[in-house]
């Protein structure tokens, strides 16, 4: 029984990897490929949780939604509600100068923690929205299996994703994006339309955090606005800046890293602290994080895996 | 209605105060500082580490409220040393982090910014906990200056009064400072153009250290302002990052008085939404100001380039 209690714990442990990993692609492609800095994660998380949730749930007098859809019909709506919120956000901010979007998607992930939390009717306010339908349970049960089944199928969502992104990074279009992020001048001088590419990538990346919400949303079976609060987002930029901006590889690396460091001290706070000074310590672990950020941008602004240069393969003979 | 505008002029106030602090360093070290808020939180917190030192000092450890006012001349004692030493913290900030990061990319100074506000305001956190605090318990009346059958009538606390008198009078001397003085001229001419402004014999670098200083104190009294008229929670400026940055933008990135106006027109406009949209969605106000001006006038009221 110790065994399993250890390998249920291991396969909780790389869901949640696997589901920041999906996170952190969708921002590579936004901040690795593009140059786009957005400080909304939570937010475009939340929106896709939420839609899944409300899609596919039972139904309840309290409030909209509950239409009891396939959990695949919630998963694409959650791609669509972030990808709209996402297109809102990029036409307003997306033509200006760069950290104007920082500025507007912080300001989403805002308002969408406020309609979360205050917005009833639609969001079930605090207490959130529970029994959240967990695919495959009738058969499977919601122990040990259903842990390791779910994990296969978030290792496949993950997998899929990546492999788009890598076929899309590699294609022409990814080629512009690079050549955007490099020099926007000679890009657009070649024709190329800055913005519409830009704005492409952007609500490409924000379908990818509604997926990983929806994908958080199934697991877990219960959603409130405490889950989506801007640590995540801080969360997710660590794991992107610590594996390496740029490279998928880098980004996946990286949820698995930070995830493992923010679970071990999670786990070392409760085990080694009173419970009085529990929140205390929670703090803490933050200021570890941010201090991360930070001596990471200073000490090693690559990250661990860095991008891998690209070279056409013509160039080394001219050389 | 009257009263809804009073609530504005005194938010707007405390907006405003961060906002200007914004806008120099946006301006001159070019980038936007998701850190402003944490200065007002530390500026607030610190003046409460700070009251309790002078009063300790002075013995007696009690304070004797100031002619109308709440508190007595502790505090002001208490504010002054909070803002010097969260000047202190702002360049203690950049030695440590930003000024390493000046030759790379203008974005990868913004999330630095970022991390080291969720460090600092974690870091309150932990060293105060979550509990509000209070600078005074002293309870205050207050005025009615206009009678309740004119426009709903409107009533203010002294305290009030003095935090909108004293923004003004503050943001006065900072527009003499850049207009008339050595340095403000030195300051603006490092925002138009600081290679030009170091050629022209410019010390770039104590321009930015001046930056900080002004900006990281005007922070702090905006939070203790903040603190006097509402509570201290080491969320409170984080809440008012947004406002900031609508304020900053809707006057002009690097307009003083445009981030002044700006921050009046936000703290009005989220007052007066209250009782159409609800206290709950007063951020939301924020937010909508900020993507209407982007949709319109990117550049701001005062501002020239976008």
């Amino acid at each position: 029984m110790e065994q399993l209690a250890v390998l249920n714990y291991l396969a909780f442990f790389l869901v949640f990897a696997g589901i920041f990993a999906v996170m952190a692609l969708g921002l590579n492609l936004q901040w690795g490929f593009t140059g786009l800095f957005n400080v909304g994660v939570a937010g475009f998380v939340a929106v896709g949780a939420y839609a899944s949730a409300l899609l596919t749930g039972p139904p309840d007098p309290e409030r909209v939604g509950g239409l009891g859809l396939p959990i695949f019909a919630g998963w694409l709506g959650a791609m669509a509600a972030s990808g709209v919120a996402a297109l809102v956000v990029g036409v307003a901010a997306l033509r200006l100068r760069e950290d104007y979007l920082a500025i507007t998607t912080f300001g989403i992930a805002v308002v969408i923690q406020l309609v979360t939390l205050n917005a009833e009717w639609l969001t079930g306010g605090p207490f959130g929205i529970q029994s959240i339908p967990k695919p495959l349970a009738g058969v499977l049960g919601t122990g040990f299996v259903w842990n390791l089944a779910y994990l296969g199928l978030v290792l496949a969502v993950l997998g899929a994703a990546w492999w788009a992104l890598e076929r899309l990074v590699a294609s022409p279009w990814g080629r512009v994006l690079r050549a955007i992020r490099e020099d926007e001048l000679a890009a657009a001088s070649l024709g190329k339309r800055a913005a519409a590419f830009r704005l492409q990538s952007f609500v490409i990346g924000c379908m990818l955090m509604g997926l990983a919400g929806a994908l958080y949303a199934h697991f877990v079976g219960y959603i409130a606005p405490e889950d989506f609060l801007p640590i995540l987002t801080f969360q997710v930029w660590a794991m992107l800046i610590v594996g390496g901006s740029g490279n998928n590889a880098g980004a996946v690396l990286g949820a698995v890293l930070v995830w493992a460091i923010w679970s071990v001290s999670g786990g070392l706070i409760r085990e080694l602290l009173p419970a009085a000074e529990q929140a205390r310590g929670a703090a803490l672990q933050v200021v570890l994080i941010g201090t991360l950020i930070a001596a990471i941008l200073v000490l090693r602004p690559r990250g661990v895996l860095g991008e891998r240069a690209t070279v056409s393969r013509h160039a080394g003979d001219a050389g | 209605m009257l009263q809804l505008v009073a609530d504005g002029l005194v938010v707007g106030s405390v907006i405003a105060l961060g906002a200007v602090g914004l806008t120099l360093t946006y301006s001159i070290l070019r980038f936007a500082n998701f850190g402003q808020g944490e200065f007002m939180t530390w500026g607030a917190y610190l003046a409460v580490s700070a009251l309790a030192f002078v009063l300790a000092v002075t013995g007696g450890g009690v304070m004797e409220p100031l002619g109308p006012f709440s508190f007595g001349w502790q505090l002001v004692v208490a504010m002054l040393l909070a803002a010097a030493l969260t000047a202190a913290l702002a360049l203690a900030v950049d030695w440590l982090l930003f000024r390493r990061l000046r030759r790379g990319n203008a974005i990868t100074l913004v999330i630095a910014s970022f991390g080291a506000a969720l460090a600092l305001r974690n870091l309150v956190q932990f060293l105060y906990g979550t509990l509000p605090e209070y600078y005074t318990r002293e309870i205050q009346i207050a005025v009615r200056l206009v009678p309740r059958d004119v426009l709903g009538g409107l009533r203010i606390t002294p305290d009030q009064m003095l935090v909108i008198g004293l923004t003004l009078a503050l943001m006065l001397a900072l527009q003499l400072l850049l207009t008339r003085t050595t340095l403000g001229r030195a300051m603006r001419a490092t925002a138009m153009n600081p290679a030009l402004a170091r050629v022209a014999g410019v010390d770039t670098d104590a321009v930015i250290r001046a930056t900080w200083v002004i900006g990281a104190a005007l922070a702090a009294v905006a939070g203790v302002f903040a603190g006097i008229v509402g509570q201290i929670r080491p969320m409170l400026g984080f809440e008012l990052l947004l406002p900031l940055f609508a304020a900053a933008i809707l006057g002009g990135i690097g307009s003083v008085r445009g981030a002044v106006a700006g921050g009046y027109i936000v703290g009005l406009a989220e007052s007066l939404a209250v009782p159409l949209v609800g206290a709950e969605y007063r951020a939301a106000v924020a937010f909508l100001v900020l993507i209407g001006i982007l949709m319109i006038r990117p550049a701001g009221l005062f501002g020239e380039r976008a």
